[in-house]
């Protein structure tokens, strides 16, 4: 046989059926789901007089229009509480496990899929979110789809799908200890453009990435889709089997070494080959930050905000210069000299329980400085429990920071956590497209490490030089 | 789902690149639980001014677009989001067809699923319709899914290509869900086979 690629072999092994111009009917092993973009897809199986396929490969969450303030007093705004009602109706109605607001298991539907073990090497998962390419840290194929499409999983647990290029991305060499996976993402990402991974599945290699930890592994999969690849991939080995091995909804005892058996053999083969190569020189990456209205509009922190006439594209001039008038910036200003009004610590990309203990070590023994207003979520109830159990949170509120229950929250402000028009933040989540945070905030992404340094200084500081 | 056979209309032009589907529909508008009546939402942001007023340089408050049924737009339409809010909007303000140099994966197929036929064309071709929807404001484009054209008034056509598949999916207005379950005996040989070769994949999760 052929040597095939990761993904060659998750996606041969999930054909039900292709037709001749290669569009594939693709069988699906789970299926998130959540408030946002369910409720017309189970709208849509009740008109058909349809029924969910297999209810229970499949599993909901109500977390992007959660508050993240006291959970007794409900959902004060009327949308949001409807939207979170409807979720639960339908699961019960249609048989869906559910993890309720007030279940100690809630949390953002890519920090709960992993922390259940849910999330297995060699599956196909699906969610109506784009950033579902999270879970690829495991070696799964996971992208996000769209709401009809959810119908289509619940109603039959496939998929109609034309297969997708590849791409390896290879990180050489080993990252300065100042930089995470984030600053990782982000440089790629700047080098790839928004656009550079359309119509391509990621595969991460390299030793830069060998080393990374799951949690790690989970942020630099979870943007792969900020450079337009629907899905990010790592072959799974020791790192993810140790991870995986006595979650909830893992394996057990016969099956597990069954299943890690088969694990062992999804890895790339020697001699196959990719539609496309990137390599990146891990010593090259330094801490990140986005200047711009998108999340290639970034630069290393010893950089400054570039001038629109620095490129040569007549589009990217022009997309420049609207971005530096939105972000009310000026070329040539040194990203260290940029004052933030507000730090937000959280997202599917770092909110998990190794990116707080990064923010808390920059916290300890100081002040959120005078005027900045930060916040930081955890991604799931159980990461709060974990963090309260080593003091992390005594650490955040110690410093001024505020501590919240766990969601979305302001990645995308559809609950009460937002951005005031022209409040500048620095953002550990993944998008700072106009608006996102609020309508008017102006929004820097950043790693955990940066974002807690940049709360306690006003503004960015490059934390190779912390002390 | 509505077909797509052919369709001729005005065509509003949005010239910006990497226009994110947080931008077509911001999020305060996602949280409704029907997938109708979402126009107030498409570029609630950009439509306007920050003060509240009506932006007259974009296209939904120009009167020469009102009934515009075609969008013209730039590289990397659609990127970020997956909110299938983003095509919802774009329809029921009246949107049939979006012509671009590339879009967002998840958005194109969004797009498909709604009976909204996304367009690729050479960054060529795109710039020769700008140029004549600039000269014309009141041209009108044809667009022929059959012969995969896109043609002016003046008889200047571009080509288009299409997946064979998805193009007798548009043409016929299909069910895609109802096409994937006339496979029913494929799956369940699928599923039978995997049962014995990776029986963890079909446990059953708890709640």
């Amino acid at each position: 046989m052929a040597p095939q690629t990761l993904f060659d072999k998750i996606w041969d092994s999930h054909v039900v059926h292709e037709e001749a111009d290669g569009t594939t009917l693709l069988y699906i092993d789970r299926h998130l789901v959540h408030e946002v973009t369910s409720p017309q897809a189970f709208e849509g199986l009740r008109l058909a007089g349809r029924r969910p396929c297999r209810p229970m490969a499949t599993l909901a969450v109500p977390d992007h229009n959660v508050p993240t303030t006291d959970r007794a007093l409900g959902i004060p705004d009327p949308l949001s509480r409807l939207q979170v009602q409807t979720l639960q109706r339908h699961c019960t109605e249609f048989g869906i496990p559910v993890f309720a607001m007030d279940d100690v298991r809630q949390g953002i539907v890519h920090v709960i899929g992993p922390e259940q073990g849910l999330t297995l090497p060699g599956m196909t998962i699906v969610c109506g979110d784009s950033h579902t390419s999270t879970h690829g840290a495991f070696g799964a194929l996971a992208f996000g789809i769209g709401t009809s499409e959810v119908e289509h999983v619940l109603a039959t647990q496939c998929l109609i799908q034309k297969r997708p290029h590849t791409m390896q991305i290879r990180v050489e060499g080993h990252v300065s200890p100042h930089c995470s996976p984030k600053d990782m993402i982000l440089a790629i990402i700047g080098h790839l453009g928004t656009s550079g991974g359309t119509g391509y599945v990621v595969e991460y290699t390299g030793d830069a990435v060998r080393s990374l930890s799951m949690e790690g592994r989970m942020t630099l999969c979870n943007m792969s889709i900020e450079a337009g690849a629907r899905a990010g991939m790592i072959a799974p080995d020791e790192t993810t089997f140790s991870y995986v091995r006595g979650r909830p909804m893992a394996p057990a005892e016969d099956l597990w070494a069954q299943a890690v058996a088969h694990w062992q053999g999804l890895q790339t083969d020697p001699g196959a080959t990719y539609d496309r190569v990137v390599t990146v020189n891990g010593e090259d990456v330094s801490p990140q930050v986005t200047w711009g209205t998108n999340p290639g509009m970034v630069t290393g922190v010893d950089g400054t905000v570039p001038d629109p006439d620095s490129y040569a594209d007549a589009e990217m001039q022009e997309s420049t210069e609207r971005a530096l008038i939105y972000m009310a910036l000026t070329p040539g200003t040194p990203i260290v000299d940029i004052k933030i009004d507000r730090v937000f610590i959280g997202s599917c990309t770092n909110s998990r329980i190794e990116d707080l203990r990064e923010a808390a070590s920059y916290f300890k023994g100081r002040m959120v400085a005078p005027g900045v207003h930060a916040m930081v979520v955890p991604g799931s109830g159980l990461v709060k429990q974990q963090a309260e159990e080593e003091g992390l949170d005594a650490v955040f509120r110690a410093a001024g920071a505020e501590w919240r229950e766990s969601g979305c929250s302001m990645c995308l402000a559809m609950n009460a956590d937002i951005l005031q028009p022209g409040e500048r933040c620095a953002s550990t989540s993944n998008r700072n497209f106009e608006g996102r945070q609020g309508k008017g905030g102006r929004t820097h992404l950043v790693s955990p490490a940066m974002a807690a340094a940049a709360a306690i200084a006003g503004r960015f500081v490059d934390i190779r030089h912390w002390s | 789902m509505i077909a797509f056979t052919t369709h001729t209309g005005r065509v509003a032009t949005l010239d910006r690149v990497n226009v994110d589907t947080d931008q077509i529909i911001p999020k305060q508008y996602l949280k409704t639980i029907h997938r109708t009546g979402l126009k107030e939402g498409l570029f609630a942001d950009w439509r306007r001014l920050p003060d509240g007023s009506p932006d007259p340089d974009f296209f939904m408050n120009q009167p020469r677009y009102a009934d515009a049924t075609i969008l013209l737009t730039r590289e990397n339409f659609g990127c970020g989001s997956s909110r299938e809010h983003a095509p919802w909007a774009l329809l029921d303000y009246g949107i049939r067809s979006i012509l671009a140099p590339s879009f967002a994966d998840i958005f194109y197929n969004n797009c498909l699923q709604n009976g909204i036929l996304p367009i690729v064309l050479t960054a060529q071709d795109v710039q020769t319709l700008f140029d004549y929807v600039g000269a014309n404001p009141q041209g009108h484009l044809t667009i022929d899914l059959p012969s995969q054209t896109v043609s002016t008034p003046q008889e200047s056509t571009f080509s288009f290509s299409i997946d064979a598949f998805r193009k007798d999916f548009l043409l016929h207005g299909l069910d895609s869900i109802g096409l994937t379950l006339q496979r029913e005996q494929d799956i369940e040989h699928y599923v039978a086979r995997r049962k014995q070769e990776v029986p963890w994949l079909f446990q059953d999760l708890c709640s």
